[in-house]
Formats: structure tokens, sequence, C-alpha cells
């Protein structure tokens, strides 16, 4: 097509969201007192001017087909009021003014197979990345790792009984898209990039792929007579930051490519400053199409927190009061040499006192 | 029939149990959705997946396809294993920017899917991790297609690559009584500000923004976007005592001792005799702890802003960064407040696209020149709330101390004369 017949784009850039709102909500904008929750996967939320509006929370596959998302759309017609949202960990809210809606919009969502949680207290939808369905660099699958883990925590979903709400993340690679956690599960390789040397002078431009590198580990060298890069295998971390810039240096290894767990990532400010998480357990099998290994310990970690930790208490929160080594202790994870941080700022992490929980 | 069907026995483990399973849906679209273009997609599709977790590995390579007069906002995605999956050979997402707080009647998400269901695979994600729709699965011709038919109707493409990129934020003041802004607005004057940025990558490396109505920070901006506004207030908490001894009656008074005053991060605040609460206002740092225990009883004050912290960021290359508090306080009420929270947002995307390095985030630019380099940059004062505590090495040249000194009773006196 010639460029003139070309259609000009509309650069009309993010959309205005009060268009889709629900009129109580936007009559009632800025102006909310408080709000209940009445069930798992209800909210009530009252407005100052007596006005309410009712949220019922569900959970769904996250990578929608067609006949999904038009399912999920004829229940908002036919049990609700035609408005909806979606939470970031990719829940759907339908919006109602009126309470008798809640029963039979559940029961609608729960026929379709769908699954009414997610608020307060529970175990949240398990945020995702993009994985071996759509993402050019993963070590795994996201999709189906959350799949296979919301399975078995899906009582946690639906009953909303934890301490406090517990929201994990999974990332496909180091780069870890996912964010963080309170559980994080994420890739970790295990063995520096094996070189396809006559591919690298054709795809990578060098110099940026030797400035990628977190520990100047790689450098330009001529192998079998051709531009290539080399890497110094003592020095490097194995975190596949080469991989993006320069696909021939290849991380993704079906056996060495592993699961690492980190807790205690945190968000909010309630309580104590936005925490980051930290790691726990690592060498994890990325074993598809379920990952059982992941989830045993994801389980673990879960059970011991539900057991030990006092309402309101995140899991830094808890894992801070009773001190790590009782955290190691109870939930029967080992600690091990790579626990002792040598990144930059890793000073900071060590206990330079003498406060120690006997 | 001639469509081909891949075996998928690992795939298929993952139709059991009781969460919704995508493989299913996967299926529905190849053995019920009439379009050839669409259940041969995903037939392949499926093939390929189920090639990756048999081989553990991924099959998708990267390259280049953009919209006309565009130069970001699509992933292309060619297969690498395309001899033997070739009806999914070209699998390329389309970033769409989501409205501000996600909200979608259900006519406009048919809609969506109407045109999707023209052009695409039938894949959708409400939204990825960075915010944007994901129309999962097109070719390069159908691309431009898909996206000049919802553009038609108010959908424009977010960032991918070094850009300004999609912004989030949290539900807000539209169903959240902890709301101390307008975050819809927030995001809506920013990221429309710099929808060149979004569309023509041409910075050093990707620009987030995000917007949280409290310090709950429900949509993660403080570690996740590289210009965080978190909504605050700084008069007095509300406190309806009434509330307050309804609390307690329900809960009872050790509740109310272990699970609120003793929570408090400054331990701000008394539980009196007579059962009401008093907070020193002075020493709250507004973690919204005790207002979503007691969420009744307690609310956020009437003199409403924003806190802005810049350099949130996830691993690469450095190790994670927390952003750091840029300006403690700042009313938006008026056209100008917003006015000059955009010039601000201009300053940073400024001095970052002049002075990171290649592929460096704003954070890690920062931890590399020092905030105060940075400060200087973007014409801001320093203030004690941009640290935890001051100094403790020695180890500095601080011979323009008294000039400094100078400057600071200087402002204190211009801030007192209003
Ligand atoms: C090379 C190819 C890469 C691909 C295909 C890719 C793809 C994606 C996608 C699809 C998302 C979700 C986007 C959305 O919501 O629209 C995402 C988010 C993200 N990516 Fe990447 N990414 C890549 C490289 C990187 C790199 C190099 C980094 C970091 C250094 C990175 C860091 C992130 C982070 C932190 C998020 C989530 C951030 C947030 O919460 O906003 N990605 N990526
Ligand atoms: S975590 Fe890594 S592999 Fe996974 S989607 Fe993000 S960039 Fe791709
Ligand atoms: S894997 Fe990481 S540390 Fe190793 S060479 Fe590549 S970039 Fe450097
Ligand atoms: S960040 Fe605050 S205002 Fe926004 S949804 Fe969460 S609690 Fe409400
Ligand atoms: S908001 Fe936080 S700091 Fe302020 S009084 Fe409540 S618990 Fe204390």
């Amino acid at each position: 097509m010639a460029l003139e017949e070309m259609r000009q784009p509309i650069e009309s850039g993010c959309p205005d969201g009060f268009q889709y709102m629900h009129p109580v909500m936007r009559k009632n904008f800025g102006q909310w007192k408080y709000h209940e929750h009445p069930r798992p996967g209800v909210l009530r939320h009252v407005a100052h001017s007596g006005d309410e509006i009712w949220t019922v929370k569900a959970g769904t596959q996250r990578i929608l087909d067609l006949f999904t998302l038009r399912k999920l759309t004829e229940i908002g017609d036919k049990y609700g009021e035609g408005y909806v949202r979606f939470t970031i960990r990719s829940n759907i809210e339908y919006m109602v003014a009126d309470e008798a809606k809640v029963q039979p919009l559940i029961d609608a969502l729960e026929e379709a197979g769908f699954v009414v949680g997610g608020t307060a207290n529970s175990v949240a939808m398990i945020s995702h990345t993009q994985g071996w369905l759509h993402c050019d660099i993963p070590g795994t699958d996201a999709s189906g790792v959350v799949k296979a883990m919301m399975d078995e925590l899906i009582d946690e979903f639906k009953n909303c009984n934890m301490p406090n709400r517990v929201h994990i993340t999974t990332s496909c690679c180091q780069i870890n898209c996912g964010g963080q956690g309170d559980i994080a599960i994420n890739v970790q390789h295990t063995k520096p990039p094996k070189i396809a040397h006559d591919l690298v002078a054709n795809v990578c431009e060098r110099p940026s792929v030797v400035a990628r590198c977190p520990v100047a580990a790689i450098r330009p060298a001529m192998v079998n007579g051709k531009p290539s890069l080399e890497v110094d295998e003592k020095k490097c971390i194995c975190c596949g930051a080469c991989f993006p810039p320069c696909p021939p240096m290849q991380i993704n290894d079906p056996e060495h490519t592993k699961l690492a767990i980190w807790v205690g990532g945190n968000h909010s400010n309630a309580r104590g400053k936005p925490t980051f998480q930290k790691l726990v357990a690592a060498g994890i099998p990325n074993n598809p199409p379920r990952w059982p290994e992941a989830t045993a310990i994801v389980k673990q970690i879960l059970r011991t927190y539900k057991e030990d930790a006092k309402d309101w208490e995140r899991i830094n929160d808890w894992i801070e009061r009773i001190g790590w080594p009782r955290f190691f202790e109870k939930t029967g994870l080992p600690f091990t040499k790579y626990h002792i941080d040598n990144w930059r700022g890793a000073r900071a992490s060590l206990n330079a006192s003498t406060h120690i929980r006997f | 029939m001639a469509k081909k069907i891949h075996d998928t026995p690992m795939l298929d483990e993952l139709e059991k149990g009781p969460w919704p399973s995508f493989i299913s849906g996967f299926k529905r679209l190849r053995d019920q959705h009439p379009d050839p273009r669409i259940n041969e997609t995903v037939g392949s599709l499926l093939g390929q997946l189920e090639h990756s977790y048999e081989t553990r590995k991924g099959y998708w390579k990267g390259g280049t396809v953009s919209v006309f007069g565009y130069g970001g906002g699509i992933i292309p995605r060619f297969s690498e294993v395309a001899d033997a999956f070739p009806e999914s050979k070209e699998f390329h997402t389309l970033r769409v920017q989501p409205p501000a707080g996600n909200y979608y009647t259900t006519d406009m998400l048919n809609q969506l899917a109407n045109s999707w269901e023209k052009y695409g695979s039938g894949l959708i994600t409400f939204h990825g991790q960075t915010g944007n729709i994901m129309f999962i699965g097109t070719t390069t011709e159908n691309t431009q297609h898909f996206f000049d038919e919802i553009n038609e109707y108010g959908w424009d493409l977010g960032g991918a690559g070094p850009c300004v990129r999609t912004a989030m934020s949290c539900v807000g003041a539209a169903r959240c009584e902890q709301s101390c802004a307008n975050e819809h607005a927030i995001q809506r004057w920013l990221v429309n500000n710099f929808t060149d940025d979004v569309h023509r990558p041409a910075l050093p490396y990707k620009f987030k923004f995000k917007v949280s109505g409290c310090p709950n920070d429900c949509q993660n901006a403080i570690e996740r976007s590289d210009f965080a506004v978190i909504g605050t207030w700084r008069d007095d908490m509300k406190i309806d005592q009434d509330e307050v001894k309804k609390f307690i009656e329900a809960k009872g008074r050790q509740y109310v001792i272990d699970n609120v005053i003793t929570r408090c991060p400054t331990q701000c605040m008394t539980l009196n005799d007579d059962d009401t609460l008093d907070v020193n206002n002075h020493d709250c740092v507004r973690c919204m702890h005790c207002l979503n225990v007691m969420n009744k009883a307690l609310s956020p004050g009437d003199d409403k802003g924003v806190t802005i912290l810049i350099g949130g960021k996830r691993t690469l290359k450095i190790g994670d960064l927390m952003g750091t508090v840029i300006v403690p306080f700042k009313k938006l009420e008026t056209e100008e407040d917003y006015e000059s929270l955009v010039e601000l947002a201009e300053e940073v995307i400024d001095f970052f696209a002049e002075n990171a390095l290649e592929h460096e985030r704003t954070g890690e630019m920062i931890e590399r020149i020092g905030l105060v380099n940075f400060l200087e940059g973007i014409g801001v004062e320093v203030d004690p709330h941009m640290v935890n505590n001051p100094r403790q090495s020695s180890y500095v040249r601080m011979d323009g101390w008294d000039e400094e000194a100078e400057k600071w009773f200087a402002r204190k006196a211009e801030q007192a004369a209003g």
C-alpha cells in the first residue's frame, strides 16, 4: 500500500475510565465512607450519601479465549448491571447497586466454573508473566505454573482466612516481570550461557551485550576466526541478562534452569515501609506440566505462616517478629551459604548486634 | 477434516483440577470456533506450547513489527519452529492502553472481542504486568487492521521498548474510602502528555508512571514505577469516637491493643480508659494500618494531596530499587496543580533522556550520579523527608556548607512569609 493511503493513527492515549464506570461509582466518586466484607469474594462499599455498591470478585484463567470472555460479559449482562473492572492480579470484578443481584451473580459465576473469592485475607490470584506461550526469553511457562498452583491453593482463595492477604507472583526469567510478592516463584539459572559462536557476529551488537552484564563477565573474542563473545565463567552469576540482546548466549537449559522461591516482598506502607522479597529456597526443578516440587514448598510456607502469624501480619511482618532462624526451623527449609548476600549493599543484611533469639 | 490436531499429553494435565484452565479455553477455540484462521492458529499454538513443555524451552523470537505512524506498542513474535507449527508462525501481541482504573462496560468488552475475532487468534489478557490489555497472537498484516479498527473507537497502543510505558492506577476514589486523590485524572494528565514518547521509543530505557490513591499502594507504584504518585493527607486523620466504641464492643479491648495500638509503627496512638482513641498526628506517618483495621472509625483527613517517589524498578541490572521521595507533599486540586505535576514529569524525563546511559533506568541513573545531582538537574530543593537518616560517612568535601545553610534558612523564611 502506498504511504499516503495508510491511515494515520489517532493518538488518543489512555481512555477516560469514567465513561465505563458504574453510575453509582461516578456519582459518589471520592465520597466513599467505609466498606465491609460480608463474605469471601464480596465487598460492600457505602458512600457518605448512603448509596451502596456491591462488588463480586472472581478468578479466571487470565489468558481468556473469546468464548470465556463472552461468557464473562454475558454473566455481567444477565446477572449484573453491565459494569466490570479487572484488578491488577487479573481478577474480574462485577459492580452492582442492588444487593439482591449478588447471590445470583455468584451462582452464575460458579456455575460457569469461575472462582469467587480473592478478597481480604485470601491467597490472591497469582500474578504471572508470559512464559513459553508468548515471550522470547522465558526459562519456564507462566500460565501453566499458575494454573497448577491455583488448583492447590483454591481453598485459600475462596475462604479468605489467612492472617493477612498473601500476594504470590511468578517470573519466568531473572528479569522478573512478576515483581515483588509475599511469595515469589522465579526462574534461577544455574549455569553460564552456552554460546552459539557461529551466530553471534550476525545477531548481536557486541558492545551493548558486553555492557549489559551486571558483573562484567563478557568480553569480545575471536572464536574460530569469527568475532564472537567470551564469558568468564568464574565471574558469571548466570543471570541471563545477556540473552535478550544476544539470543546466541543460550541461558535457558532444560536441566539447569531451576526455580527459586523468595518471601516477604510487600508493596504496602502499612506498618513497616515497603520491603523486598528474600531468598528462601532454590534448586527446585523446572518440572512441567504441574511443577509439584515448587507447589509443595509454597504450601509448606503458607501452612507455617497460617499457623504461626498473628492477625494482620503479612509474611514479612511475621518473619520480622519471629526472626529468620525460626523461619527456617519452622518451615524445615535448609539455610545455606547461598542465603548470605554478597551483592552491593550486602553488609546491611548482616546481623551486627547481639540480637539473637533462643 | 484438514485441520491438524497435535497431541498434547502434557498440556492435557493442565485441564485437570478446579481452577479455570487456559488450555481448555484454547481447545474450545481450536475445536469450536468456525473461523479457520482462529481454530488453525490456536491448534498450531497448542502444538508449539506442548513442544515447549516437552523440551523445556521457548521457541519465539522477536523482530520488528509496528503499525503505521508508530514505532512501538507491538511485541513481535516469530516462531523458531514454524516448519512444524506453520499456522502460528507469526504470533504478535498488541499492547493496548486500558482506561484509567481498568473499568469496562460489558458492551465495550464485547465490541473489543468482536474486533479481535475478525483479526486475531481470539486470546486476550486483562492485563499484562505493566497494565496493557494484551491481544495475544496475530499476523503482521492483521496487526495494522485490528489497530485501525479499535483506534477508531477510542483505543490506542501502549508502550514497548525504551519509551514511556502504559500507566496504571488503583481502583481509587471510584470505590475506595481510603483514596486521597483523583488517580484517574493523575494517570491521564501524566501519560497522555507523553503520547509521543509512548509511541516512538527514543529514551535510554523504559519509563513508567503508576498511581495509588493512598499509602496502601495497591498499585505497587513505589517499587514498580519510575514515577510513583501516592495519595496522602497532612491534617489530622478523622476519628469517629462512636465507631471506635462500637469497634471495641464488637472486638474487645485486647484486640484493639494487640492489633491497632501496638502495631502503629510510630507508637502514636493512645487508647484511653473511656474507650476513646487519641492520635498524635505529628508522629503519624500515614502508614494506613489503623485505618485498614478500623475502617469505619478512622479516615484520612481533609487536606489531601500526593507524595511523589522516583526510581522504582526490578532486578536488572544493579538489583531491585524502591522509589525515593522527591516531593513529600503536593496539592492536586486546581488545573495549575496538575500542570505543575506534568512539568515535574517533563523535567524528570528530559533529565533522564539526557543523562541516563543506554538501558539504564531512572533509579539506576540516580544511584550512579547521586540523589543530589539528580535533584539539581530537575530543580528540586533538598528536603529531610527524602532520607531515612543523614549521611554517616565523613568522607565528603563540605566547603560549601555556609552557603547551603543560608539557602535552607532563606527557604524557611520564604515559606513562613507564605
Ligand atoms: C526481551 C524481551 C522482553 C519481553 C518480551 C518483555 C515482555 C514483557 C511483558 C509482555 C510485560 C507485561 C507488559 C504489559 O503489561 O503490557 C512485561 C513487564 C515487565 N517487564 Fe518485560 N519484557 C522483556 C524484557 C524485559 C527487561 C529487559 C526487563 C528489565 C530489565 C523487563 C522488566 C519488566 C518488568 C519489571 C515488567 C513489569 C513491570 C510492571 O509492573 O510494570 N522486561 N515485560
Ligand atoms: S519474566 Fe522474563 S521470560 Fe517471563 S515474560 Fe517477563 S521478560 Fe519474558
Ligand atoms: S549470564 Fe549474566 S553474568 Fe553471565 S555473562 Fe550473561 S549477563 Fe553476564
Ligand atoms: S491504594 Fe489506597 S486508595 Fe487505592 S485502592 Fe488501595 S486502599 Fe484504595
Ligand atoms: S496511620 Fe499508621 S502511623 Fe498513623 S496512627 Fe495509624 S498506625 Fe500509626
